[in-house]
């Protein structure tokens, strides 16, 4: 799948003037704060609003171009759309929502059948209820299931978790992945929380005030540490690729291998050699300039010093190279001062927590999983 | 009650029937029009759909005459043409009864649809379903309330039609003598209290079934939209 958009939009006091391209497949997530031109530049690519002027063009296929005035209407798009806030039909039952675009789909097929798809969403005993009679989370993934059904090429998913609790938000996450793998249907993913995107996304759009700030795999924009105050500063970290080398039985704990080194982490089912993507808060990473002995942490790292973002107040970020890959330390200015840190220094980072975000592969067949957890110090 | 009454009774009823269900897509292309689109002249034609509502029903009544008799342009064509005569015949009274209605039903349409949530409209968009599509199976269904409660109003007060009725179509028992008119012949006829009071308790029984049926039929749209 291929995307090339360019967006220009004027709102009255607010202009969207993005453009940004992508090649891969999988999942691409628009990311920025409430404002940031996120949900009109969906709405533009799926012809829902008609920009003031650019270019939508999915696979080769132009939808919109305003230099020559093509604009093929949102219905003949083949794009699907999933709203924050579900708009299910409400006189229809929730059977009768699911199949309402595949109805339409004019004999193309989806890239999942009704009934996988039913069972993996967990709507099998919502059929014949109305919309009215679903709680939240219910009625999101019966949306996504319209969604999918349809049989779009793309999808648009438009914050569609903001709505809902913590537990849910992880469950649907869990669908979204699963869809991904197994339906291979790419997605355009809008959302404004750090953690679903680094779990979700391979390709990241940064928006800011309507214009693209940075446009790269999540690897690359988690590591920049000039985007840290776009990216959060509380949840800022690096994702990183990572392999299972080993599984430590005895003490329940596994051996990722990162470009750096290894990483030891409470055990992760999945077979030895199996890709995984881990984040590390920015947060969660101290600094010392010769290798600390006798201390609980178990995983230590060594790099170097690549960059130093200096900032207001207490805190500053230290961006460390770690073979090909990058760690972020958040660390205070005294700490900084004390140790005499700078640019070029060998250092070693001691990481006090990981997430285990996912598998990293595509289409692995294996179930994906979330670990979040402390790594025992 | 005398043959004539039931005559009268029974006239009424097709009357306002033929009124409103001719009046009825009209009804909802007007009101879907001033409900979810923009265009030049939208004020005008919200002003002379509810000019009923304002203007003296005699006047209408007049208006009516004046374009439909048979000596007018439009009415000698239509006879001509067609060998259609509105005045005089219970199908002028319809006329008359469904433009005098028009904007009831106009009005309870064009709320329940400006009710429905916009954003239905663009998600129907997205799965691929065209304008007359979305409009049979969105905003139709979910309109239906408000149809049905704009048909039965419309239908109330077709019955109740005076003004306009007489001054097009005049009162000729069996053709043009509604309820109302027969009401006020029978007030106007010496001795004629006693049919009078009977014909109004029919039109109070008649007011009434309607009200109930109108809230049954809403009560049952409302579990059916599940909203």
């Amino acid at each position: 799948m291929s995307l090339d958009i360019a967006i220009r939009h004027d709102l009255g006091d607010f202009r969207v003037n993005a453009s940004f391209g992508v090649d891969e497949p999988g999942i691409t997530a628009l990311f920025g704060p409430s404002g940031a031109g996120k949900s009109t530049i969906i709405a533009a690519m799926a012809g829902l609003i008609t920009p003031d002027s650019g270019h939508v063009r999915i696979d080769g296929e132009t939808l919109f171009d305003s230099s020559d005035g093509t604009s093929i209407p949102a219905e003949r798009r083949q794009i699907g759309y999933v709203f924050q806030e579900s708009r299910l039909f409400p006189h229809m039952d929730v059977r009768r929502n699911l199949t309402f675009g595949a109805r339409r789909a004019g004999g193309r097929s989806a890239a999942i059948g009704f009934d996988p798809l039913v069972e993996l969403l967990g709507i099998g005993h919502l059929l014949q209820r109305k919309p009215v009679n679903l709680s939240g989370g219910e009625r999101q993934r019966v949306a996504l299931g319209r969604a999918v059904l349809a049989a779009p090429r793309l999808l648009l998913l438009d914050e569609p978790l903001a709505a809902l609790d913590q537990a849910r938000r992880q469950e649907i996450m869990s669908m979204l992945e699963q869809l991904r793998d197994v339906a291979r249907i790419p997605m355009v993913y809008v959302s404004h929380a750090l953690d679903e995107v680094t779990r979700l996304a391979d390709h990241m759009v940064v928006l800011d005030h309507g214009t693209v700030a940075a446009s790269d795999t999540v690897y690359a924009i988690t590591s920049r540490i000039d985007l840290f105050p776009l990216t959060g500063r509380f949840e800022a970290g690096s994702v990183l690729p990572g392999q299972i080398l080993e599984h430590d039985a005895n003490h329940h704990l596994s051996a990722v291998g990162i470009s750096g080194g290894r990483l030891w982490v409470p055990r992760i089912d999945r077979p030895e050699g199996a890709q995984v993507r881990i984040r590390v808060r920015a947060r969660d990473v101290m600094l010392a300039t010769a290798p600390p002995a006798d201390i609980s942490a178990n995983n230590i790292v060594a790099g170097t010093i690549s960059a130093i973002r200096r900032d207001d107040g207490a805190y500053l970020d230290v961006r460390v190279a770690c073979g090909s890959d990058h760690l972020i330390a958040r660390i205070t200015h005294r700490s900084l001062a004390r140790l005499g840190l700078s640019e070029g220094q060998p250092v070693h980072a001691v990481i006090k927590s990981v997430t285990v975000e996912r598998d990293g592969g595509h289409g692995s067949g294996h179930t994906p999983m979330r670990n979040q957890m402390r790594v025992p110090r | 009650m005398t043959d004539a009454e039931i005559e009268a009774l029974l006239l009424s009823l097709r009357i306002a029937l033929v009124a409103v269900a001719g009046a009825l897509p009209f009804a909802v292309a007007v009101a879907w029009l001033l409900a979810r689109t923009r265009f030049p002249g939208r004020v005008l034609l919200d002003g002379l759909v509810h000019l009923p509502l304002v203007l003296p029903p005699v006047v209408m009544g007049y208006l009516l005459l004046v374009s439909l008799g048979t000596n007018a342009p439009v009415g000698g064509w239509l006879l001509e043409t067609f060998g259609i005569r509105l005045v005089f015949s219970w199908t002028g009274a319809a006329l008359a009864a469904a433009i005098i209605s028009f904007p009831f039903q106009v009005r309870a349409i064009r709320l329940a649809m400006e009710a429905i949530d916009p954003g239905l409209d663009a998600a129907a968009r997205t799965l691929g379903a065209g304008p007359l599509d979305r409009f049979f199976s969105i905003t139709l269904p979910l309109a239906l309330p408000g149809i049905i409660a704009g048909a039965i109003t419309a239908f109330a007060a077709s019955l109740g039609e005076f003004g306009a009725i007489i001054t097009f179509v005049s009162n000729i028992p069996g053709e043009t003598r509604t309820l109302p008119l027969a009401i006020y012949t029978a007030i106007q006829s010496p001795g004629g209290e006693a049919a009078a009071a009977r014909l109004a308790g029919l039109a109070i029984a008649l007011a009434l079934a309607g009200l109930i049926l109108s809230e049954a039929a809403a009560r049952r749209v409302r579990s059916l939209s599940g909203s």
